[in-house]
């Protein structure tokens, strides 16, 4: 039987390896906010002819005050225009302006405004949905496994897995924010909601595994009923993530661009979470049982 | 009929029923007073559309009442019905937000510009119609010479015919209103004009008394009471069959011009209609490769109890479909998402169970038992797992419901009728689908269709 329990040290350090970059991110660069959270409007401009340079957009944008636009091609034929909250008056005269000044035809293809104080109360409320969804998941665990030695552990063992999905979503997402100019919006919370719930899901199909190992083997030890659980349902939580996987893998494909960044982010969270479940959530509760931080810092006795 | 046999029967009324809910032209259902369109209903970013969240404009310690929410939301919707879209939404989203959703509208500026104006409060002469003539325009909407001839041009909403009454003032003179009972116990609207009113009103009473003076909302008649007596300082009273609740809402949208409370817009989206055509395409196709190559996996990976599950998965994603029919979902692009996700969802239920029978039937147990051991030792996993996910759901819709966020609420739904309807067909249906093939075949004799 593969040992996965026993080389618990190396995933975790895997684990690390992956999320250090994340969190160095987070730390410099910080979330990038979409207009969602923090305000201002979206402008997104198809062009039935060819795109003009982005400077000479930018020219008319700032005389009508919108001197600090950022300005993104998208696609062949796509202007995205992010601007500080303007209202659809000002809307028309820039989408005619650009029109004249181009000879051009356009089309607006999207446009969103958000207030700035929404924003704000929006991106506060998430943190509290994000934070109430781990609470709520983790009283049901601790209810679910209440016949089990330290229900309470398997609880804690599972939000930490979830913790570390959530830090690898929102860590890659701030390194493609800095160097792909992605936006975190209300449907990149969607994805991390969903994700935090897959990964519970992972992570207490294994749990279930061993809560029903150590009923019929009272004999061994806790660690090998840890690993034991993991392997069997190795073929499980695998074909699992491969169907989930497939079925998002054809929406980034074939998908439209509208969502592409959202399932994106979905498949590397559902990733990450089959792997936390099994090489994170589980050798979690082994090294509780052996309390072995008591050890971490001591040296190895000679 | 045999015990592990009897959803049988369920299973094909359901089968049957939800492939008549999805037949694409299914004329609904329309039983007396119960009426159901049977139509999948598309969101603003699959038809394209304008979306606006509006917010009590009051300071926030300024506690806003559900009835004056109530009210101004019934108002927009008169306007933006005005405004000739069909399937608009317009709902109340949290405390104190109004979500209003235009499929189809182009133009942000004239869609919001039809929602924000206060509304025009006109007393308008009826000059000599009589009773009857003037509660047949009840409710309807009439020309006045108040507007200027460019409004009517932009205005699709205004018939350029008809005859154009004459306003004797606007709501603008107006200065307090309020609801009273005369000697008989009969509800009455009082209200207080400005100095500036009560001159013209003066004027105008005294010359047409015995006449009816039309009251007008946004171009729309509500009450035309006859004219009794002069009115000389400036106060009056209209009298009619009033209910408690009735003559409130007049008072109400005399008071205010319309909107019991200061509105204003706090986000929009815009989305073109080429965009939304463009993604319901591409996204109807990904969903079909998906559940395709799923299914191919599904019956290369565990031969014959795969090809059940695959017949299970088409029984989910009929059945889920109807539901989106039947209860109605407004289906957006994350939610369709959502869908395609919860197949991933569906399938893993089966995996569960499948990788469970196999294990008994290498421990040596007979199919039979083989089927029934795994089911019974999948089920917790599949329950506490499942519930987790609907946990997320319900924090979601919860979260989208306060911010008008109909995607965040529409990806909550959808997931959660999925991973629901497929708790039924991945462990139900699968299992009355096995047994039902299956009972009478002998494993020892076909290991291979089992993938051992």
């Amino acid at each position: 039987m593969i040992n996965i329990v026993k080389r618990r040290y190396l995933y975790f350090a895997i684990s690390l390896i992956v999320i250090l970059p994340g969190i160095a991110a987070l730390l410099v660069w910080g979330l990038p906010a979409g207009i969602d959270f923090s305000g201002g409007s979206l402008l997104e401009i198809r062009f039935n002819s060819t795109l003009p340079e982005t400077d000479r957009v930018l020219d008319i944008l700032s005389g009508f005050g919108f001197s600090d636009a950022k300005i993104q091609t998208a696609g062949s034929d796509k202007l995205l225009i992010r601007t500080k909250v303007m209202d659809e008056g000002t809307l028309a005269s820039i989408l005619a302006g650009i029109e004249t000044e181009f000879n051009a035809d356009i089309e607006l293809d999207r446009f969103e405004s958000v207030g700035p104080s929404i924003g704000k109360e929006v991106a506060v409320r998430a943190a509290g949905a994000v934070g109430l969804a781990a609470l709520g998941i983790l009283l049901y665990i601790t209810y679910a496994f209440r016949g089990v030695k330290h229900a309470f552990r398997y609880g804690v063992a599972a939000i930490m897995a979830m913790l570390h999905d959530v830090i690898v979503v929102l860590g890659v997402e701030a390194i493609f924010g800095h160097f792909l100019g992605w936006e975190a919006d209300s449907l990149f919370l969607t994805a991390l909601l969903t994700i935090i719930g897959f990964s519970v899901h992972d992570s207490i199909v294994v749990f279930d595994r061993i809560r029903e190992n150590e009923r019929i083997n009272r004999k061994l030890p806790y660690e090998t009923i840890v690993n034991m659980s993991i392997v069997q349902t190795l073929a499980r939580s695998i074909n699992t993530q491969l169907t989930v996987m497939i079925t998002l893998l054809s929406l980034v494909l074939f998908g439209g661009s509208t969502i592409r960044h959202f399932v994106l982010i979905l498949l590397i969270g559902v990733f990450s979470g089959t792997y936390s479940s099994i090489f994170n959530a589980s050798p979690i509760l082994v090294v509780w049982e052996n309390q072995e931080w008591k050890t971490w810092f001591k040296r190895s006795p000679a | 009929m045999k015990r592990n046999q009897r959803w049988t029967i369920p299973i094909l009324i359901l089968l049957a029923l939800s492939i008549y809910i999805n037949l694409p032209n299914n004329p609904g259902i329309h039983l007396g007073s119960f009426d159901k369109d049977l139509k999948i209903q598309l969101g603003l970013d699959l038809v394209g559309g304008v979306q606006a969240l509006l917010e009590a404009d009051l300071p926030p310690d300024v506690e806003v009442t559900k009835e004056n929410m109530q009210t101004a939301r019934r108002i927009i919707e008169d306007r933006v019905n005005g405004l000739g879209v069909s399937e608009a939404v317009v709902q109340i989203a949290g405390d104190r937000r109004i979500l209003v959703e235009l499929p189809g509208q182009r133009d942000p500026e004239q869609a919001l510009s039809t929602i924000k104006d206060t509304a025009l409060l006109e007393f308008v002469d009826f000059g000599d119609l009589s009773n009857q003539e003037a509660s047949l325009l009840y409710n309807t909407k009439i020309n006045t010479d108040y507007q200027t001839s460019s409004d009517l041009n932009e205005s699709d909403s205004l018939s350029s015919e008809g005859p154009v009454f004459h306003t004797v003032m606007t709501g603008a003179s107006i200065k307090q209103v309020g609801v009273s009972k005369n000697a008989l116990g009969k509800y009455l609207v009082v209200f207080e004009l400005t100095p500036e009113g009560s001159q013209i009103f003066k004027e105008y009473t005294t010359n047409n008394t015995g006449k009816l003076l039309a009251i007008v909302l946004d171009n729309e008649v509500i009450s035309a009471p006859r004219i009794e007596e002069p009115i000389t300082a400036g106060r009056g009273s209209i009298s009619g069959n009033f209910t408690a609740e009735t003559a409130n809402n007049l008072s109400i949208q005399l008071r205010y011009g319309a909107l019991p409370v200061p509105l204003k817009v706090v986000q929009t989206e815009t989305i073109g209609p080429t965009l939304g055509e463009d993604s319901l395409e591409k996204s109807l196709r990904a969903g079909i490769i998906g559940l395709s190559v799923v299914m191919l996996f599904m019956a290369l990976y565990y031969r014959l109890p795969g090809i059940i599950a695959d017949l299970a998965l088409l029984l989910y994603a009929l059945l889920t479909l109807a539901l989106f029919r039947l209860i109605p979902v407004t289906l957006s692009l994350p939610g369709i998402a959502g869908f395609v996700l919860s197949i991933g969802v569906a399938v893993d239920a089966n995996v569960l169970i499948f990788e469970r029978m196999k294990e008994e039937l290498r421990a040596g147990n007979s199919l039979k038992k083989a089927i029934s051991l795994g089911w019974d030792r999948a089920w917790p996993s599949i329950r506490d797992s499942n519930i987790s996910t609907l946990i997320t759901c319900i924090i979601l819709y919860w979260f989208g419901s306060i911010f008008g966020a109909s995607i965040v609420k529409g990806f909550s739904l959808t997931l959660a009728i999925g991973v629901l309807v497929s708790l039924f067909t991945a462990v139900t249906a699968t299992r009355t689908f096995l047994h039902l093939l299956l009972d009478n075949i002998k494993f020892t004799k076909h290991p291979k269709l089992f993938g051992v």
